[in-house]
């Protein structure tokens, strides 16, 4: 039992890189795109909306052969990491901009207006008044979205990034230790999630007592 | 743009068989999932706390593990301790345990959102304990959760993807194995992913005016 642990361990770091990187580009990306969802001109709005729900409507595994097996076969030569993260980071962007646009209309109208009316310049109204309020609306739904992040990355495996559902593949073929090597996966996914889970509740916490000040 | 469509009109046959097979597969875990959803719903909120215990640790091993993982753990774990089951059993029993996790937290938000005065009725008028939850509440608490149960059936659709990996001739497999033999994955895999959003653009947009509209009506 414990070798097979010790052989599992392998796999972690590749899971814990392929969901940290592709959250982060998520996280990033998922502004801008926020951000024409919200244009006034319709047109822009109505593409932006399209865009995010096809992106939303194809499997994480589709996604991920079209990056890596299309794109990278034939126009770029992408690694399987690269290309598990961009794809993945892709989903996440369209996921996190609903999220944005979610907090951004939790945001009190007042708090716009008293911006405005403060002579803040857009900068400033956005920096310092709307996004400090808009993170902690966004804390929340975004460690939801990590921990199931977290285990969508179980789908790398596929185009060959050697993380713990892979390991656990190639030591059931090794060993025939089939229920073991599944638990101790599961239970490692599990594990995983704890953290962000203890974390989202720490920024949640800090966030907030440093609004009410 | 011609040779695009003559070569989606060769594969349109061959993906469609997976298509039918991917929704049938989808079809079979909702089926048993959403019934199990219950169970484990009603098992969570069980008086008993050896009960309550052991659903809370059946509902979060099926939330926190991957559906990859529950697929390959019926599919290539089991068989290890003598149960061996083909990979369409094994895709349908894992993703009903996943549905199973999942749904039962939605079905426990939807008894909960029954009004308290529904159980003291029942209570009143002398329904015993199994016949309020069978009349009164379970109706009650799956009209509400109608809406989030519909919009978890699209995810079951995507994640039947999955099945894939336990060699299921479904439409991912179906259009990774044409993408292997033709080297056309590009194509392949974009008449692929329009099959899903075929199914799940329009589904979506329906759950979400479903849940607007529901939520509007529970407003007033």
């Amino acid at each position: 039992m414990f070798d097979v642990f010790k052989a599992m361990l392998d796999g972690v770091p590749w899971t814990i890189a392929v969901t940290l990187l592709s959250f982060t580009i998520g996280c990033l990306l998922g502004f801008p795109i926020c951000w024409l969802r919200m244009s006034p001109f319709r047109v822009i709005s109505f593409a932006t909306a399209s865009l995010v729900l096809i992106i939303r409507s194809i499997p994480p595994i589709v996604w991920l052969f079209f990056v890596f097996f299309g794109a990278g076969g034939g126009l770029l030569n992408l690694s399987p990491i690269a290309a598990a993260v961009t794809g993945l980071g892709i989903i996440t962007a369209a996921q996190m901009s609903e999220v944005y646009r979610g907090a951004l209309s939790a945001v009190p109208v007042g708090q716009y207006e008293a911006a405005h009316v403060l002579n803040l310049n857009a900068r400033q109204r956005f920096v310092d008044i709307i996004l400090p309020q808009m993170l902690r609306i966004v804390v929340p739904s975004a460690a939801t979205y990590a921990i199931s992040l977290l285990k969508d990355s179980a789908v790398a495996s596929t185009i060959g990034v050697t993380d713990i559902s892979a390991v656990a593949y190639q030591v059931t073929q090794q060993t025939f230790k089939g229920i073991e090597v599944y638990t101790t996966a599961a239970l490692l996914y599990l594990l995983l999630s704890v953290p962000v889970a203890l974390f989202s509740r720490w920024l949640g916490a800090t966030l907030n007592t440093r609004i009410s000040k | 743009m011609n040779e695009l469509l003559g070569l989606w009109w060769e594969w349109f046959p061959d993906l469609l068989q997976g298509f039918f097979l991917s929704l049938q597969v989808t079809g079979v875990c909702l089926l048993l999932g959403i019934p199990l959803g219950l169970v484990f719903a009603l098992g969570v909120s069980a008086p008993n706390k050896a009960v309550r215990l052991i659903f809370l640790f059946v509902v979060e091993l099926g939330r926190g593990a991957p559906a990859l993982i529950l697929l390959q753990y019926f599919y290539y774990g089991l068989p290890s301790a003598g149960i061996t089951f083909s990979s369409f059993t094994a895709a349908a029993l894992a993703l009903a345990y996943c549905t199973g996790a999942y749904t039962s937290e939605i079905i426990r938000g939807g008894l909960e959102a029954v009004a308290s005065g529904q159980r003291e009725a029942a209570d009143v008028i002398g329904l015993n304990k199994l016949d309020a939850l069978r009349f009164i509440i379970v109706p009650q608490a799956l009209r509400i959760a109608i809406p989030s149960l519909l919009g978890f059936s699209i995810i079951m659709f995507q994640a039947s993807s999955l099945c894939f990996t336990i060699a299921l001739p479904e439409l991912v497999s179906r259009a990774s194995a044409i993408g292997s033999n033709t080297f056309q994955y590009m194509p392949v895999l974009a008449l692929a992913g329009i099959m899903y959003a075929v199914v799940c653009i329009p589904a979506t947009i329906i759950v979400t005016s479903l849940e607007k509209k529901l939520g509007a009506s529970s407003q007033t």
